[in-house]
């Protein structure tokens, strides 16, 4: 019945960085799709939802600005830099290191990385999502990539992850 | 030697992104940049490590329950304030997730809407890119039609015609075994000047009986029939060059 409702959960889990967050816009979001039903042209579904989720983050993410920047992360769940914390992250036994990283790249780098990587999405996809020329796709995925290793090989400070 | 062109397309190509000429040329710029080859492998490696972390969270039962709930039991809409209102809207956004499930599920139904000779031309230009590659271009090399014809002997169920045209500016460099469009080919390799040339070899069948030629992405190729087999001869060279194979192999 709901057949893309995981990923519309996933997209908002992440561009939110919050569960209980993702859930309340997420259900907006399936509202504002029923709404927005007249626009729809038979084409992809699921892109089609996940561009309403996205806009409705970025909405939801514009109103809440002030008390998304003071938003608590759990410090003590931070893990500890290491020698090499990149190869660490590589082993992939490190889910909390890789979420902190991604959690801490500007939205327009997570969203792309999220829609990709965890999505699955096409470029073609990802340009109708993100309401950007299909030729773009490929050198926006390039930066977020480069920044995620950066951030996976450097791990941030926390004041400097704050302000993101 | 930072290649800033091909560190974007480092990542088409990672993901399956670049049509098949773009692909074939990267993977050969890969051969002489140690540099991309490194970038790719990091990349890759990546890529690997996020699909391993299992990062992708799923709607929780609650939110999915909520939404399927909403349309049959209205008195449980509470946070909104208009629960009357509420319930139709549910109930619409189900029906609308129901055509929207619909549409997908027709889309993927949809035929290609591609010949067979398309799908199949298409699948023999791959399969030429394909044997440009380092190591795959012969499975038997050699320049002796007496050689090249037996060694299809038991690995293909026909006796593919296979001729040396040296003379006339054809060398034969070897045969190989390939797969398009889910069945297996004789491919016979040529060489014209610097250029390469394969001439898939298969028995002709009705439902693919079709002659004609037709040019892809810089390529060309040039279909016939000839005594019960089908022929296609797929290369970068001119169109003229593959109707002068095509009168050779015809003249025999």
């Amino acid at each position: 019945m709901l057949p893309h409702l995981d990923a519309a959960f996933n997209l908002a889990r992440w561009l939110l960085r919050n569960r209980t967050d993702a859930e309340d816009v997420t259900q907006d979001a399936v509202v504002r799709a029923f709404r927005a039903f007249g626009t729809y042209r038979s084409g992809n579904a699921r892109a089609w939802l996940l561009q309403i989720v996205r806009n409705t983050c970025f909405t939801w993410l514009r109103q809440n600005r002030m008390a998304a920047e003071f938003m608590e992360f759990d410090e003590t769940t931070m893990p500890q830099e290491s020698e090499n914390p990149e190869t660490l992250a590589l082993e992939g036994s490190n889910r909390e290191q890789l979420t902190r990283a991604l959690e801490g790249l500007p939205e327009s780098f997570r969203e792309i990385l999220v829609l990709r990587e965890l999505e699955g999405c096409s470029y073609k996809e990802i340009a109708e999502i993100t309401s950007r020329p299909i030729g773009t796709v490929m050198s926006a995925l390039a930066r977020a990539r480069g920044q995620l290793r950066t951030a996976l090989s450097n791990p941030a400070p926390k004041e400097a992850r704050r302000a993101v | 030697m930072p290649c800033e062109q091909t560190q974007n397309q480092l990542h088409g190509y990672l993901d399956g992104e670049l049509d098949p000429v773009s692909a074939a040329s990267f993977e050969k710029h890969l051969e002489t940049c140690p540099d991309c080859k490194q970038t790719l492998a990091a990349e890759e490696a990546l890529h690997q490590s996020i699909q391993k972390a299992n990062l992708y969270e799923r709607a929780p039962e609650s939110l999915r329950k909520s939404l399927m709930g909403k349309s049959e039991a209205r008195s449980e809409v509470k946070p909104f304030p208009a629960p009357r209102a509420f319930a139709w809207q549910w109930l619409a956004a189900a029906a609308v997730f129901l055509l929207a499930a619909l549409a997908g599920w027709q889309q993927l139904q949809k035929p290609q809407g591609l010949s067979e000779s398309q799908v199949m031309a298409a699948a023999l230009l791959d399969a030429h890119l394909r044997s440009l590659q380092p190591g795959h271009l012969t499975d038997v090399e050699s320049t002796d039609q007496h050689t090249v014809k037996p060694w299809f002997d038991g690995r293909i169920d026909f006796a593919p015609p296979v001729r040396d045209f040296a003379n006339d500016g054809f060398p034969l460099l070897g045969g190989r075994l390939d797969v398009a469009g889910g069945r297996t080919v004789a491919a016979l390799v040529y060489a014209r000047r610097k250029h390469i040339i394969n001439v898939f070899v298969e028995k002709s069948q009705s439902e693919n009986y079709w002659n004609g030629a037709g040019e892809s992405q810089g390529y060309h190729w040039l279909v016939w029939q000839q005594n019960g087999f089908s022929f296609c001869a797929v290369s970068d060279v001119s169109p003229a060059d593959l109707a002068q194979l095509q009168q050779h192999f015809l003249a025999q």
